[in-house]
C-alpha cells in the first residue's frame, strides 16, 4: 500500500455536513401532516392513580387524541428485558420493566401517564394543562439502605420488598485472605446520580405509510436494528415492513441505548392508529426525568495486605440503584464488580450487591457503566492502605500491577458479556511510569508542592489506574461494495452519535481497497440499509463493527484482485492498489480502475462462470469471543481555593492503551471528552432527590455541566498493546476518560489537604461539599 | 391572534404569520426550515440555538419570533466563506476536530462571528471565557479552542 490511512489523524467526512447545519437530526424531520405528541408525567414520584380526567383536552381545539394507559389494550405491556441476568451460581434476579403509561400507580416522578396528539407541539403541550389526575401520593423509596429496611414503601407491591436482584461472585478465598493479612482496612463508600446530559435531547418521528403498508421511525437510538426488531413484534408487523432510521444523533454516552422508551413504542403505535406522522421531541426538564441516569451505589469495602503492600484479597458488598424499573438486567452492577479489580493482581475476592429498586428515573449505563465505582473503591483502598502502610502512593501501586507476562489474565469471575473476565493483554507499568514523567510527579511532590505551601497555597497531585473491559460482543457486520463511480459504500448496523464512525470505518476499509478516505461512503444506523446488527454501546464500535468492515474489506480486496488479476493478465500477487486503480506492481501503465472492475463484474450480457457473485461486493461479521481489555493511568494536578473551594486543574495527564490506533485525532477527542464529562461527575454534577423523590435540580441552570473555563487542556501519550482478540488490535476507546476520574479528585484532595488527614470517601463533590468535609476533617471528626 | 412579521434572514426577506408566543428558534426551524439551529434546553442555558440578530448573537430559544419584525437574523446556514465554501471558522473546526456529534456546533460558530470580529487575535483565556457560554458534551472543549486559534488565524490570513 503506499499510501497508509489505517492509523492516520484523518479530519473527518461527517463535518462538512455538520459543520453548515446540513446533517439531519431526528427533529429536522418534517413530514407533511405530521401532528406532535406531549405527555402528562407525574410530579409525584411515588402515588396511587385513581382517575385521570382527560376530557377536557381531548375537547381543546387541534388536539387530535389522547391516550391513558387503558386506551392501550393489549398493546400495555411491560418493555423486554434487554439484558437477561448473567450465568451466575444462586443468582436472585425479579425482572420488572418499564410501562408505555403509568397504570394505577406511578414509580418515579416523571412516568408519563397520558399521551396528548395535536396539531402542534405548543397546542398539545397546552392540552396537558387540561388533565386532571387524582394521585393518593404515596410515601417514596429514596434511601438506598433504606430500600432494604423493615417496612420500606415497596416500589413493587407485589414483590413484596424491593430487592431487584442479588448477586455474589467469588474468586480464590477472602476468608484466609483475611487470616492471613497483616493488614485489613475497611470502608464505605458513597457514588451518586448523575445524568448524561446529551446536548440533544431525545425524539422520534413514527410514519405509517398505509399504501406501502410500511412503518417509518426516525429516531435518536443508539441500537436501531433492536428497536425495528421489537417494535415490528409489537405490532404485529413483518420486520421488513419497518424502517428505522438513526440519523445524526447529538450524543449518545448510553442513555440512548435503552429501549423501550415508552414514548419509542407509544409514537409507533399511534401513527398506525391515526394514520399520520407523529413527532415528539423531548425537552429538557424531561431529559431529567424521562430519560435513564446512573451511579447511585454504597460500597462496603475491605482489602487484605501483607505488610509489604501486596494484596491478598478484596471484599466487597454494595447496594446498586436501579430506580423504578430494571429493564437493562445487571449490567451496570456487574460492570462495577468486575471492574474492581482493575491492573492489580488480587488472589481473593469477594463481591456481593443487591440492586435495589426506587422511586427515581430508571438506570442504565452510561459512560462508564458501572466502572467508575469499582475503579473509585479500588483506588481508594489503595490510597488507604499506602498510608497505613506508609508506603509511598505509587510504589504500593507498582508491586501489585500484573507482570506483563502474564496475559491472558483471568480474574475467574463473570463479567457483563457472561464470558469469564480475562484481560486479554496489558502493559502496565510503562504506562504509569509515562504518567509520572508527564506529570512530573517527583518534582511536584519534593520541591514544587512544598514551596507553594509554604506560601500558603493548597495544591494537591494524584495517579490512579484502571482497566475498562471494552469491545464486547455478540456481533456486528458490515457490507463494503465498490460501485461504478470507483467509490465506495459501506453499510453497518451500529448507529452513531458524534464517534467519527464515518472517517474511522472509512479508514479501515480505504486501508484495504486503496481508495481516499473521503472516497469510502460510510452508512450507519439504517435498517433497510443494513440487517443485521446489536449497536452502540460498551466501547464497541471500532472494535466489533470495526472488525467486521475489516473482514469485509479484505474479502472485498481479494475479488478485485482476482478480477484484475484476468483483466491484466498478471499473477494477482503481482497487483496493488492504488489510488482508486490496480496496477501491476511498478508498472502504472498496465492497471485498471475500480470503477471499471465495478461495472465488468456486474455484466449486463452474456455468460459468467457457475457460482459467480455479481459485483465487488462482501458482507462480513465478526464476534469477538469476548471483550478486549483497555487500561490507562490519569494523573492530575489540582489547586483549591482555600477560601471558596473551587478548584483549578493546573494539569491533567492521560496515559492510555487501547491497542492499535486507528486515528489518533478522533482518539484524542474521545479521551478529552471522556474526561470532561468524568470532571463533572467528579466535582459538578449531582442530582439532588429530596425525599420525596422530586428532583431538585431538573434544569441546566442547577445541574452545572462542565463548562470551557472548568476543563483544562489534557496532555495524552499512548501505550500500543494490541488485543489479540480481533484481527485489527484494537481495543475500545469512547468510555475510558471518564471512568477514574472521581477517584483521581479523592487522591488529590486527600493531598492537598494531608496535614489535616483528609480523606474523601464520596462522590460526586461540589465546592460547599468539599468545606464541609475539610471542615469536619479539620475537627477530627470521622467523615 | 396571529401577527404578520417581516424578517430578514441570511439576507433573505420573510413575510410570515405567527403566533405572539412562537418561539425564535422554532420559527427557524419549523416555520421557515433551517434547522442548522439546534435546540438543547429551551431555557437559555446551552447555546446551541444561538443565532445573530443585528449581528449580536443571541440565544433564539429565549426570544420570540415577533421581537425580530423588521430585523436581520443569520444563521450557520448563511454562514460561509463565499462561493458556497465553508468560512474560516468552519475550516477551524473541521481541521482541527472541534466537534464530535455537532449538535452544539452552529451555535458555537454564531457565538464566534462578532466575537472574532471584535477580537480578531483573542487569548486562550479570552477564547475559553466567551465559549464558557455553551455547552458541549462531547468534547471537552480543548479542541474546539484550538479550532477557535486556528479559525483566527485564517480569517486574518483572508483579509489580509
Amino acid at each position: 500500500m503506499s499510501t497508509r490511512q489505517f492509523g492516520q489523524p484523518i479530519k473527518r467526512n461527517e463535518d462538512p455536513r455538520l459543520l453548515t447545519g446540513r446533517a439531519l437530526f431526528t427533529d429536522d424531520v418534517q413530514l407533511d401532516g405530521m401532528l406532535h405528541a406531549a405527555f402528562l408525567r407525574s410530579d409525584l414520584a411515588h402515588a396511587l392513580i385513581h382517575s385521570i380526567d382527560v376530557e377536557g383536552a381531548s375537547r381543546r381545539p387541534g388536539v387530535a387524541a389522547v391516550y391513558t394507559a387503558g386506551d392501550l389494550g393489549e398493546f400495555w405491556q411491560p418493555g423486554p428485558l434487554l439484558v437477561p441476568p448473567p450465568p451466575v451460581e444462586q443468582l436472585e434476579f425479579h425482572q420488572r420493566t418499564q410501562v408505555p403509561l403509568a397504570k394505577e400507580k406511578v414509580r418515579h416522578a416523571g412516568e408519563a401517564v397520558a399521551m396528548v396528539i395535536a396539531e402542534s407541539r405548543y397546542l398539545a403541550e397546552d392540552a396537558l394543562d387540561d388533565i386532571f389526575v387524582d394521585y393518593e401520593p404515596l410515601d417514596a423509596v429514596t434511601g438506598l439502605e433504606a430500600a432494604l429496611s423493615e417496612g420500606s414503601p415497596l416500589v413493587h407491591e407485589d414483590l413484596g420488598h424491593n430487592i431487584g436482584a442479588r448477586v455474589t461472585q467469588t474468586k480464590g478465598n477472602w476468608t484466609q485472605a483475611e487470616a492471613e493479612a497483616d493488614l485489613v482496612i475497611r470502608r464505605r463508600f458513597h457514588y451518586d446520580r448523575g445524568t448524561a446530559a446529551a446536548l440533544e435531547n431525545r425524539g422520534i418521528v413514527a410514519s405509517w405509510d398505509e399504501k406501502g403498508q410500511r412503518l417509518t421511525v426516525w429516531d435518536t437510538t443508539q441500537a436501531p436494528i433492536a428497536i425495528r426488531n421489537g417494535l415490528a413484534a409489537m405490532l404485529g408487523l413483518s420486520e421488513h415492513q419497518v424502517r428505522v432510521i438513526a440519523p445524526f444523533i447529538g450524543g449518545g454516552f448510553g442513555p440512548k441505548i435503552m429501549m423501550f422508551y415508552p414514548e419509542e413504542v407509544l409514537l409507533a403505535w399511534a401513527t398506525l392508529l391515526l394514520g399520520r406522522p407523529v413527532k415528539w421531541i423531548e425537552d429538557r426538564e424531561e431529559n431529567f426525568y424521562a430519560t435513564t441516569q446512573e451511579r447511585g451505589q454504597v460500597h462496603d469495602a475491605a482489602i487484605a495486605l501483607k505488610g509489604d503492600g501486596t494484596i491478598l484479597g478484596i471484599k466487597d458488598s454494595f447496594i446498586h440503584d436501579a430506580g423504578a424499573y430494571a429493564p437493562y438486567g445487571l449490567t451496570v452492577p456487574l460492570s462495577s464488580q468486575c471492574t474492581l479489580l482493575g491492573p492489580y493482581v488480587v488472589p481473593s475476592y469477594h463481591s456481593e450487591f443487591s440492586s435495589v429498586f426506587t422511586n427515581k428515573p430508571i438506570v442504565t449505563p452510561y459512560r462508564g457503566a458501572g466502572r467508575q465505582h469499582g475503579v473509585f473503591v479500588m483506588e481508594r483502598l489503595m490510597d488507604a492502605a499506602a498510608k497505613e502502610l506508609d508506603i509511598e502512593l505509587v510504589e504500593i501501586r507498582r508491586r501489585n500491577l500484573i507482570p506483563p507476562d502474564s496475559f491472558p489474565y483471568n480474574n475467574e469471575i463473570i463479567f457483563q458479556d457472561f464470558t469469564p473476565l480475562v484481560y486479554d493483554s496489558g502493559n502496565y507499568e510503562p504506562a504509569l511510569d509515562r504518567a509520572l514523567q508527564l506529570i512530573g510527579y517527583q518534582e511536584f511532590i519534593r520541591e514544587e508542592q512544598p514551596r507553594r505551601e509554604a506560601n500558603g497555597e493548597r495544591v494537591g497531585i494524584a495517579v490512579v489506574n484502571y482497566i475498562e473491559g471494552t469491545g464486547i460482543g455478540p456481533y456486528e457486520g458490515a457490507r463494503v461494495t465498490v460501485e461504478a463511480s470507483g467509490k465506495v459504500s459501506v453499510a453497518t448496523g451500529v448507529g452513531t452519535q458524534g464517534q467519527g464512525h464515518y472517517t474511522s470505518f472509512a479508514q479501515v476499509v480505504a486501508e484495504q481497497i486503496g481508495v481516499a478516505v473521503s472516497d469510502v461512503h460510510i452508512v450507519t444506523g439504517d435498517t433497510d440499509l443494513f440487517y443485521w446488527g446489536a449497536g452502540t454501546f460498551a466501547s464497541r464500535g471500532a472494535v466489533v463493527a470495526g472488525n467486521a468492515m475489516h473482514a469485509a474489506a479484505v474479502k472485498v480486496r481479494g475479488k478485485i484482485l482476482k478480477l484484475a488479476g484476468d483483466k491484466l493478465e498478471a499473477a494477482e500477487e503481482d497487483l496493488e492498489l492504488i489510488a482508486g486503480r490496480v496496477q501491476v506492481k511498478g508498472v502504472p501503465e498496465t492497471s485498471i480502475s475500480l470503477g471499471q472492475l465495478a461495472a465488468e463484474a456486474n455484466p449486463m450480457r452474456g455468460a459468467v462462470q457457475p457460482g459467480t457473485e455479481p459485483g465487488l461486493e462482501a458482507t462480513e461479521y465478526f464476534g469477538p469471543e469476548r471483550g478486549a481489555t483497555a487500561s490507562g493511568v490519569h494523573a492530575m494536578i489540582l489547586r483549591v481555593d482555600p477560601e471558596t473551594f473551587t478548584l483549578e486543574i493546573e494539569k491533567y495527564v492521560v496515559v492510555h492503551d487501547c491497542g492499535t490506533v486507528i486515528n489518533p485525532l478522533i482518539l484524542e477527542g474521545q479521551i478529552q471528552g471522556g474526561v470532561a464529562q468524568g470532571i463533572g461527575n467528579a466535582f459538578y454534577e449531582q442530582l439532588h432527590f429530596d425525599e420525596n423523590g422530586a428532583l431538585r435540580n431538573a434544569s441546566l441552570m442547577d445541574y452545572l455541566l462542565p463548562t470551557a473555563t472548568d476543563v483544562p487542556n489534557i496532555v495524552s501519550d499512548h501505550v500500543e498493546t494490541p488485543s489479540p482478540l480481533n484481527p485489527l488490535g484494537v481495543k475500545g476507546a469512547g468510555e475510558a476518560g471518564a471512568i477514574p476520574v472521581g477517584a483521581l479528585f479523592a487522591q488529590a484532595l486527600d493531598n492537598a489537604y494531608r496535614d489535616i488527614g483528609l480523606e474523601v470517601r464520596e462522590i460526586p463533590l461540589s465546592p460547599n461539599r468539599l468545606f464541609e468535609l475539610v471542615t469536619e476533617a479539620s475537627a477530627g471528626e470521622i467523615v | 391572534m396571529d401577527q404578520t412579521i417581516t424578517v430578514t434572514v441570511n439576507g433573505r426577506e420573510y413575510e410570515c404569520s405567527v403566533e405572539p408566543r412562537l418561539l425564535l428558534s422554532d420559527f427557524l426551524r419549523h416555520e421557515i426550515g433551517l434547522t442548522g439551529t439546534h435546540v438543547g434546553c429551551e431555557h437559555g442555558v446551552c447555546g446551541a440555538c444561538t443565532v445573530l440578530v443585528d449581528n449580536e448573537a443571541v440565544r433564539s430559544c429565549l426570544l420570540f419570533a415577533v421581537q425580530t419584525n423588521g430585523r436581520e437574523v443569520a444563521t450557520v446556514e448563511g454562514l460561509d466563506g463565499g462561493a458556497q465554501a465553508l468560512h474560516p471558522i468552519q475550516h477551524g473546526f473541521w481541521e482541527r476536530h472541534g466537534l464530535q456529534c455537532g449538535f452544539c456546533t452552529p451555535g458555537i460558530l454564531m457565538s464566534l462571528v462578532p466575537f472574532l470580529q471584535e477580537n480578531p487575535n483573542p487569548t486562550e483565556e479570552e477564547i475559553r471565557d466567551l465559549l464558557s457560554g455553551n455547552i458541549c458534551r462531547c468534547t471537552g472543549y480543548q479542541k474546539i479552542v484550538e479550532a477557535v486559534q486556528l479559525g483566527a488565524r485564517l480569517i486574518q490570513e483572508k483579509s489580509s
